[in-house]
């Protein structure tokens, strides 16, 4: 048993979730808070999950102001210029998202997130990225690990046809029932997101997803060139197949396990594209609410998807020395 | 992704949307949000508040109104500049024919039953239109693309019936909670508050089995001399103390069963428990009645004794009659009739009570009751999405890159969203091949009635049949005819089968044709003289729509070891044989059981989930992915 009693208006609302994950569950989702950084089209689908799943709070810190690109996949931002006057990305947002769930409390952050304290964090039970550099996604991941709570991290991101969701749950424990009163506890061990890309790819099993090793090179490539996540064009192509031959060489990995249709892909299409976001942003939604909840087995650590193919993989990138897999106490 | 040729394809599109639920709120918007600028969309439902926590285009301030118009409002706000067309109607009404159909270039189904997506796939198959099917429970859905000559159609894989019980579990023997569930809604709840003419095996097997000499029909009437207490007083001692009484008198049914146990209300409920005005209130409006209200019980998921259950059941009588007595002789159990869930709650817990049976909550009775499938926005954003990446393959004719795509809660070889090719048209499906049906049948004393209910509309999912012997019609229902031919077919549908004024005997071949759907098959008709009462109830077989490798590949363990049937809960199976349906509606579902698929990951993640639920999700919002083993399993067995 969390906290309280669910409400009369609670159990209404919630009737049909609380009749897949309990209502222990929903009193977890109730306490949680949550923080979200950049508002992109996947993020605005994921925020709709958690809020409609209901969450203590979500608050959103993007201090972009509106764009075309910022308005195709996110269907947060109503098309009325009327309403963007002095906004951010995240007020904008939030005013919409309020709607969808008057129990939410959603609110916008002003500032710089780099700027942010450990105690500004530490309000947190799970916290998102998107639409964020390399080295931002290294820098608030290790802010997280160092909480005296743990702190679910992910970041998530879609560049055309594909996505890519990364998860660290730290030392993560939860329990699962395993057939009638029999309870097994679980443990999962995840390495941080610089462990991770920071595994050799030859120690990586050969059936890892090819679209693991292109969005590394990508992110490469845009953290080396200094542009912002997505800022790549189809000329930036001959210099990013140059990279992948470094990574390659340095990596012990053959150069045609990355396919040049795939960079080429990746660097043409770096829009989001609405059904993707919706995948993406639904998978991310799920995740979030397994962490929070305590309930179910949560992916580690890559969600992988390419629309091409249509599969959602799971990938673990852990090493040798990151844990494996569900240990059992 | 979205090349110049993709945006224009999806720009130029016409598509329809069939359904403005879970799915349907999600798939608008990432319609609209893909660039489709035509869109349709009918839904005859209007918004609930279980709806809120996933079809998020809905408020509260929505409850009541049409999902498929309130739909297009939202949606419309953050893209005001295309088309979207709503209709608050009925899929199934004749102004969606084959015509309507034709003017798509593509129709996505977002339904919640097995009968709207048979019609669809129909009129699909006579437009030859592309279909992409969908559906999700829990964590788990599914899309597929059917497409005319291409792929196999919705019905190319047998689809499961609705989960049916044995009368006599029901009415004498129950041994878990659903059956005293199907007998507090189906028979208590019926007899009391609904249709009084309709058949119900309530007193029945009361007065069958105790020879009884009081007159059955007169126990449930109120008499003139009593107040509703002492009324709904007489009905708990009748049904939960004689009832079981005469039970318990044959004792051949208790040889290796526990005996059940009487109870009546005096034992439970010293004191008179009505309030003094309780006649005098006037009728109000269904939501606003709650017995647990007037009896001060707040939590829905809290289990109560059998004294509250019994206050319940008082309470909740007493309130159909002195506050909503004119709706009394045409009530239907309602799951969102929160005073018909609480009265079927607590008469389902003190005849569990009384059978020894665990007592649940109401929330948990009211899924059991109501069928309700449990369902969360997250799933349903992952299909949505996932049909319109299909949608986009047939806009483009990408014909060999379709794919059918299961969601999963367990990953299976590192697979979450795990596509499939889709399959061939089954040669021998009755609905997109021209394979004949069989039916067994007593052709000299089934009448052509009990063909047209059981067969042609129970089973064929058929709403204006014609039926034909070569060039002559036994019968037709349409609009437009004369009466005289009404007057024929009337009588034709009193007539035995063999003294037709065509007959039908061994060996005739029957042609049903249903104009709005513009589908035809032939059935061959053989005799037979006998069925079995329990295991036949329709007293007719029909045969030709469940393909047998289909089956016994189903139920083969995958080589890799995967599969899980074994851990299969097949007690409840056994106890598929159709009698008294605990669905009035059944539950859209997909097959997961092609022959040729490596499906046992499906099998698998549906093993996950609880054995009761397994029975019941069914039905609501979405569809069920998986009780297609059940039927199949059901269907080796007999």
């Amino acid at each position: 048993m969390e906290g309280q009693e669910l409400t009369e208006q609670e159990t209404a609302l919630y009737d049909r979730q609380i009749r897949l994950w309990g209502a222990d569950a929903q009193r977890r989702l109730r306490k949680s808070h949550i923080l979200v950084y950049g508002m992109t089209g996947t993020v605005a689908e994921f925020c709709k999950n958690i809020v409609l799943a209901g969450v203590h709070s979500v608050t959103l810190v993007d201090e972009r102001v509106v764009t075309e690109e910022s308005l195709s996949a996110n269907f947060l931002i109503l098309p009325d210029e009327n309403l963007y006057h002095g906004k951010t990305l995240a007020e904008l947002c939030c005013d919409s998202l309020k709607e969808f769930n008057p129990m939410v409390h959603v609110a916008a952050e002003k500032g710089d997130i780099l700027t942010f304290g450990v105690e500004f964090f530490e309000k947190f039970d799970a916290v998102i990225l998107s639409c964020c550099s390399l080295r931002k996604k290294k820098w608030i991941n290790q802010k997280c690990r160092k909480l005296s709570k743990p702190v679910a991290f992910y970041t998530v991101e879609c560049r055309g046809s594909c996505g890519e969701i990364f998860v660290d749950l730290q030392d993560y424990k939860y329990s699962k029932l395993k057939r009638l009163d029999e309870t097994i506890e679980c443990r999962i061990e995840y390495p941080s997101f610089e462990e991770a890309i920071s595994v050799p790819w030859r120690a990586l099993p050969r059936r890892v997803s090819k679209l693991y090793f292109a969005m590394r090179v990508i992110e490469q490539f845009e953290y080396v060139e200094g542009r912002d996540p997505g800022q790549t064009i189809i000329d930036d192509l001959p210099g990013i197949l140059k990279l992948r031959k470094e990574l390659c060489e340095t990596n012990s990995l053959n150069e045609s396990q990355i396919a040049d249709a795939l960079l080429e892909r990746l660097v043409r299409d770096t829009t989001e594209y609405p059904p993707i976001c919706a995948i993406i942003g639904g998978i991310l939604g799920q995740e979030v609410i397994k962490a929070i909840s305590g309930k179910g087995d949560p992916l580690k650590n890559f969600f992988l998807f390419d629309a091409m193919d249509g599969k959602g993989l799971i990938e673990d990138i852990s090493g040798p020395s990151g844990g494996s897999g569900a240990g059992f106490d | 992704m979205a090349s110049e040729e993709q945006l224009s394809a999806i720009k130029r599109a016409k598509v329809l949307m069939v359904g403005a639920g879970g799915i349907g709120c999600e798939l608008l918007k990432t319609l609209a949000l893909s660039g489709f600028q035509d869109i349709h969309i009918i839904d005859m439902d209007t918004i609930e508040v279980s709806n809120l926590n996933r079809q998020f285009l809905f408020r509260q301030c929505h409850v009541g109104q049409s999902k498929a118009k309130v739909a297009r409002d939202a949606v419309l706000r953050f893209r005001p500049n295309i088309s979207i067309t709503p209709y608050h109607a009925n899929v199934k009404e004749s102004r969606f024919n084959v015509d309507f159909f034709k003017e798509f270039d593509v129709v996505l189904n977002g339904l919640d039953n097995l009968d709207a997506r048979r019609h669809v796939n129909r009129l699909c198959l006579a437009a030859d239109v592309p279909l992409v099917e969908s559906g999700t429970t829990g964590f788990l859905g599914q899309v597929t693309v059917h497409l005319k000559g291409k792929t196999e159609c919705y019905e190319c894989q047998p689809k499961p019936a609705p989960k049916t019980y044995p009368v006599c579990t029901i009415t004498s023997t129950p041994s878990k909670f659903v059956h005293c569930i199907v007998w507090a809604k189906d028979l208590l709840f019926a007899k009391l508050f609904g249709d009084k003419n309709q058949e119900n095996d309530l007193n029945v097997r009361s007065s069958d089995t105790g020879n009884s000499s009081e007159h059955s029909e007169d126990v449930f009437e109120c008499r003139k001399d009593e107040d509703i207490e002492q009324y709904g007083r007489r009905i708990y001692d009748h049904v939960f103390g004689h009832n079981i009484e005469v039970a318990l008198s044959n004792e051949e049914t208790w040889k290796n069963r526990n005996k059940p146990r009487p109870i009546y209300s005096k034992d439970v409920l010293h004191v008179k428990m009505t309030k003094e005005n309780g006649d005098t209130e006037k009728d109000c409006a269904t939501g606003d009645v709650s017995a647990m209200a007037s009896l001060s019980l707040k939590n829905p998921q809290d289990i109560w004794s059998l004294a509250e259950n019994s206050r319940v059941f008082l309470e909740a009588l007493r309130l159909f009659f002195s506050k909503r007595g004119k709706e009394i002789g045409n009530l239907t159990f309602d799951k969102d009739d929160q005073l018909a869930v609480e009265f079927v709650t607590a008469a389902a817990n003190i005849r569990a009570s009384s059978f020894g049976i665990p007592l649940h909550s109401l929330f948990e009775a009211k899924g059991i009751a109501g069928n309700i499938v449990h369902a969360v926005a997250t799933t349903n954003a992952i299909i949505a999405g996932l049909i319109v990446i299909e949608a986009i393959k047939v806009l483009k004719k990408d014909n060999n890159n379709y794919r059918m795509t299961y969601c999963l809660e367990h990953p299976s070889r590192k697979l979450l969203l795990m596509p499939v090719e889709p399959y061939e048209p089954n040669k021998s499906c009755y609905v997109c091949s021209e394979t004949p049906l069989s039916l067994e049948v007593n052709t000299r004393h089934s009448k052509l009635r009990d063909f047209v209910e059981k067969i042609v509309k129970g089973k064929l999912g058929m709403n204006f049949p014609v039926i034909m012997k070569g060039a002559s019609i036994l019968y037709e229902v349409g609009e437009d005819l004369e009466d005289d031919m009404v007057a024929i077919y009337a009588a034709n549908l009193e007539k035995a089968l063999s003294e037709l004024p065509s007959p039908v005997t061994s060996g005739t071949v029957l042609t049903v044709e249903d104009l709005q759907q513009e589908f035809s098959c032939s059935i061959n008709i053989k005799h037979r003289e006998e069925f079995d009462e329990e295991k036949e109830p329709d007293g007719m077989v029909l045969s030709g729509w469940v393909e047998a490798p289909v089956d016994k590949d189903n139920n083969k363990p995958n080589g890799n070891g995967e599969s899980t049937s074994n851990a299969l809960p097949t007690e409840e199976i056994l106890e598929g044989e159709k009698d008294v349906e605990i669905q009035e509606t059944s539950g859209g579902t997909e097959t997961v059981a092609g022959k040729k698929r490596k499906l046992s990951e499906v099998d698998e993640s549906r093993n996950q989930k609880k054995p009761e639920k397994l029975d019941l999700d069914d039905e609501d919002d979405e569809l069920v992915i998986s009780d297609d083993w059940e039927s199949l399993t059901k269907k080796k067995r007999v």
